[in-house]
Parts: structure tokens; C-alpha cells; sequence
């Protein structure tokens, strides 16, 4: 496989860039895990969509980052134990019929189809506890809305691009609404962690 | 207890800011100018991390209910202890009662008052930064809202004798507003997504601070910067002096309330004291953006190197 390949972002941070995006997770997990082990130093371990920021580095840290990605492999092993957060949805949301007819499914067979699927966090950003969710095959993608609400409610299920969502307050919002999460809080924080979905996390979406 | 008389055009309470939940959604946040917030707690005898006021180009007005010392560090500006003008770079005592008058920034944009013993909110995830992005932190000041000041031990004599101790020496200050301010960077991660002519001649383009900067951003109009390629770039960490390149061809630096992802390529990464010097520029100041390459792949087309 190709190897990571490691770009200076500024003085103290490195972005790790990935040809599979899906293995971002995996390598997330293993940067936060040397960091645990007290191999390496940094501030904060941020997942993209195909990259992983490595910020408050010290050149010595670099270094050693660098030569632990030389030999990374990504494995099944760091993801095992990633936990599985299972949210029931009343699929209620007003784009749900325009989502359903974009790909040409009835609006309970687009439901089936999301139920069925596990999502996994691929990163998170917009707004604390947002979470960037990918699971939905490629063919599922779906475009942003034209002109984006001036406010989303708190708790609304939202597809776009090939993501799902669920935003964790009320903001503006450019995502296709399809339904709302019940009884979940998404961002608390006097919680620890503050944030339901992290990074890794596995979802599902239950009816 | 500090009592705000006039919180002027934006007052937040600002620290070292939360690390380490980016991977969340939550910014770092913090003092914009870390460089004052460090030399204005120096002044008072404070860890460099204790949480400050940062006030915002129009000053601060704000009355303490009982005997306070205080440091100023930061933006430019006429300070006054009731009447009397004071001695800026020197930690102060103030008597209850007594009111410390901040004037507008003459040069500058953000001035950090630390009193000894540290402004004492309750800390939300390790800090007690106003994070104006999301919402986390104590809301902005607003006139008449009175501040906790932590337990310390009485200020040493030393600390007002010292005229060139830790946090008075070597106080540079910002650049007047009618002179350019020169942000160096180094070529950031995507770097070649911005047009090279462009890049190349980055110090030569007339940037002009922008009515629209604010803790997030110091956003630059004037001159724009063409794109070398216009596909979409997938979301990735951003940092403390990214230099992102939007649409517009507006560059926008990055400051301590950046989101923690986006998706437009960043061209730049600011040094440090270029990301201090960034949280003093004034909305309409000029701004050249000089990019000093150490990477020898972006190095700017045209240069050569000669063994």
C-alpha cells in the first residue's frame, strides 16, 4: 500500500494525507494511540475527510511521527472496539420525498435503505458535536439544498454530499432534511466526552 | 470584583484556550494576541495562562469593587487610573472603587487587561475562553457585568520596581494604522492549489484588511489570489494562521476562533508572531502577506537554487 504522506502545515503541525479515505479513521485511532503511549506530544489529533491534522507538534514529535507512519498498516484491530451509538429517528424531515425521489425510491424504501446502513464517523466540524457520517454508497450522494435555511431545529437528520448528519443545535443549515433525532443530546458540554458522535464512532439510525 | 462600566466593541474573557477537543468540532479559541495576553499576566505576576480581558479597538472602562492590581499589554492606547494617566508596561494598583480607563487603540486592535489572581469564570472543557464561533465559553462582557478575581497572594514589591522585569521589557508595539503590516507565512498544504503568478508575487498584492474581521478571521480584500485548480477539496483540519483561500480569491488568515475543518485549500500557515501581529491589524490597515518558504517543493516558480 502507499504510505501516508506527511505535509508541514505551518511550524507545528503535520497533515497526514491518505489515498483511501476510509482508512482515516484506522489512522486517526493509531496517532491517538501512540499519543496515549506517550511516544509522541501534540495538542490535537483532527480527522478529515481524507487527512489527519497532527497540531502543537514539536520537530522532535514530527520526526517521530514520520517514523511511526512509515511502518503504519491500517488493521481491523484499532477499530474493534469502537462503540456502536444506535439513534431512533422520526423520519419526518421535509426533504425526506425529495431525497426519496432522487434515487427513485419511494420514501419508505429510502428510509429502509438508511436503517439499514452503519454509519461511521469520519470527522467532525461546523459546530461542536457536528459529525461528518459516511456509510451511504457512492451512488446515494445527494446535493446540498439551492439556498440553504436561515435555521435547521436542533436534533435534525441531514443528508448531503455523500455525508450524513445530525446537527447538534439549531443553526443555519444547507443539508437535506430527513428526519429528527429522538431523545439524544448530541453536543453536552458537561458531559465527558462532550460529544455523542466522535470520530470512529459507529451509528445507525433506527426508525 | 471588576465591574465593566463600558465593554466597548467586543470585551470576552480570553486565556490559552481549550487544546484538544478540535477533533470534536470545538475551536482552540483563546487570546488572539497570545504574546500580550503572556506579557500582560507577566506584568501582574500571573501564570502566562491565567484568563485576561481582551478588549476590542474602542477600549475598556471598568471599575474594581475592591483593591486590584492590574497589567495592560497589547494594542496602543491612552490608559488612565481615574484621572491620571498611567504608566503602560508597569503592573498597577488600583483602590476599590478606583476605575481603569482604556481609550480607543491609536495602534493596534486588541488590548488584554490581567488582573492578579486571574479573572475567575467557571472554565467550560479546560478554559474559560469566549469562543465567539460556537457559542462555548462566558458570553461576551456587556456594561455592568461584574467579573470574580482569583485568590492570590499579595503582589511582591518586586513586581513594581522591576521596570524592565519579564513583562515589561521588549514590549513591541503594533504598527501604527496608517503603516502596512507584513504577515510572513510559510507555503501551506495547498499551496499549489493557488495560481503560481499569484503566489510568486504575494508581497507585491495590496491587501487591505477587511470591515468583516473578527476573532475567526482577519479576512483581506484589495487584491485577490487566482485558483490553480477548481475541484473541491475535501474538508481537512485547519490551524491558528492557516491562510485559506476561499472562492473570492479573498484570502482569509485564520484566527483563535477558526472552525476546526474546512474546505477550501490553505495556501499559508503564518509563524507565531505573524499570527500576534495579525490579531492587532486594523479593519482598513494594509496588509502584505510575504511567503518565506522553507520547503524546498514550494519554493516560488522562478527562484532558483544554486548549489
Amino acid at each position: 500500500m502507499v504510505q501516508p504522506r506527511l505535509i508541514p502545515m505551518g511550524h507545528a503541525a503535520m497533515l497526514i494525507e491518505v489515498d483511501d479515505a476510509s482508512t482515516v479513521p484506522a489512522l486517526a485511532a493509531a496517532i491517538d494511540a501512540a499519543r496515549a503511549a506517550g511516544e509522541i506530544a501534540a495538542r490535537d489529533v483532527v480527522p478529515g475527510a481524507a487527512t489527519v491534522l497532527v497540531d502543537g507538534l514539536s520537530r522532535v514529535d514530527a520526526a517521530v511521527l514520520a517514523d511511526l507512519l512509515a511502518e503504519w498498516e491500517p488493521g481491523e484491530a484499532e477499530q474493534a472496539e469502537v462503540a456502536l451509538v444506535e439513534i431512533a429517528v422520526a423520519f419526518d424531515g421535509p426533504d425526506l420525498a425529495d431525497v426519496a425521489a432522487g434515487w427513485a425510491l419511494t420514501p419508505d424504501q429510502a428510509i429502509a435503505e438508511i436503517a439499514a446502513t452503519e454509519f461511521t464517523v469520519a470527522f467532525c466540524g461546523f459546530a461542536p458535536g457536528f459529525a461528518y457520517l459516511t456509510g451511504l454508497p457512492e451512488h446515494r450522494a445527494v446535493a446540498r439544498r439551492a439556498e440553504p435555511r436561515t435555521s435547521v431545529p436542533a436534533g435534525a437528520v441531514a443528508l448531503a454530499g455523500p455525508y450524513a448528519g445530525v446537527y447538534p443545535r439549531s443553526s443555519p443549515g444547507g443539508w437535506q432534511l430527513i428526519g429528527t433525532a429522538l431523545g439524544v443530546t448530541l453536543w453536552d458540554e458537561a458531559r465527558t466526552p462532550p460529544a455523542l458522535l466522535s470520530p470512529g464512532t459507529r451509528v445507525r439510525f433506527l426508525p | 470584583m471588576i465591574e465593566i462600566i463600558d465593554a466597548g466593541l467586543l470585551l470576552t474573557v480570553q486565556d490559552l484556550g481549550r487544546a484538544g477537543h478540535a477533533h470534536l468540532g470545538v475551536p482552540r479559541s483563546g487570546a488572539l494576541d497570545m504574546r500580550s495576553l503572556r506579557r500582560a499576566n507577566a506584568l501582574v505576576g500571573n501564570a502566562p495562562g491565567a484568563a485576561a480581558l481582551e478588549a476590542t479597538m474602542t477600549g475598556v472602562v471598568l471599575r474594581a469593587h475592591a483593591a486590584l492590581v492590574v497589567g495592560v499589554a497589547g494594542a496602543a492606547a491612552a490608559v488612565f487610573v481615574g484621572d491620571v494617566p498611567a504608566p503602560v508596561g508597569r503592573p498597577m494598583r488600583l483602590a476599590a472603587g478606583q476605575v481603569l480607563d482604556i481609550g480607543p487603540a491609536t495602534a493596534g486592535a486588541r488590548t488584554y487587561v490581567a488582573a492578579r489572581g486571574g479573572i475567575d469564570v467557571a472554565p467550560v472543557l479546560g478554559s474559560r475562553a469566549t469562543d465567539t464561533l460556537s457559542g462555548i465559553g462566558p458570553s461576551p462582557l456587556a456594561t455592568g457585568d461584574r467579573l470574580a478575581v482569583g485568590e492570590s497572594a499579595a503582589a511582591p514589591q518586586e513586581l513594581f520596581a522591576a521596570a524592565s522585569g519579564a513583562g515589561a521589557g521588549a514590549a513591541e508595539h503594533p504598527a501604527a494604522p496608517d503603516q502596512p503590516v507584513t504577515l510572513r507565512m510559510l507555503a501551506g498544504p495547498r499551496a499549489d492549489w493557488a495560481d503560481a503568478t499569484d503566489l510568486a508575487e504575494l508581497a507585491h498584492r495590496p491587501f487591505v484588511a477587511s470591515e468583516r474581521s473578527n476573532r475567526v478571521g482577519l479576512r483581506l480584500t484589495g487584491a485577490t489570489v487566482g485558483r490553480a485548480r477548481d475541484d473541491e477539496l475535501p474538508s481537512e483540519g485547519l490551524v491558528v494562521g492557516a491562510v485559506q483561500l476561499p472562492p473570492s480569491g479573498e484570502p482569509v488568515v485564520f484566527l483563535a476562533d477558526h472552525p476546526t475543518t474546512g474546505g477550501y485549500p490553505v495556501i499559508g500557515v503564518l509563524d507565531s508572531a505573524s499570527i500576534a501581529a495579525a490579531a492587532q491589524v486594523q479593519p482598513g490597515q494594509r496588509v502584505r502577506l510575504v511567503l518565506a518558504s522553507s520547503r524546498p517543493d514550494a519554493l516560488p516558480p522562478g527562484s532558483v537554487q544554486i548549489p
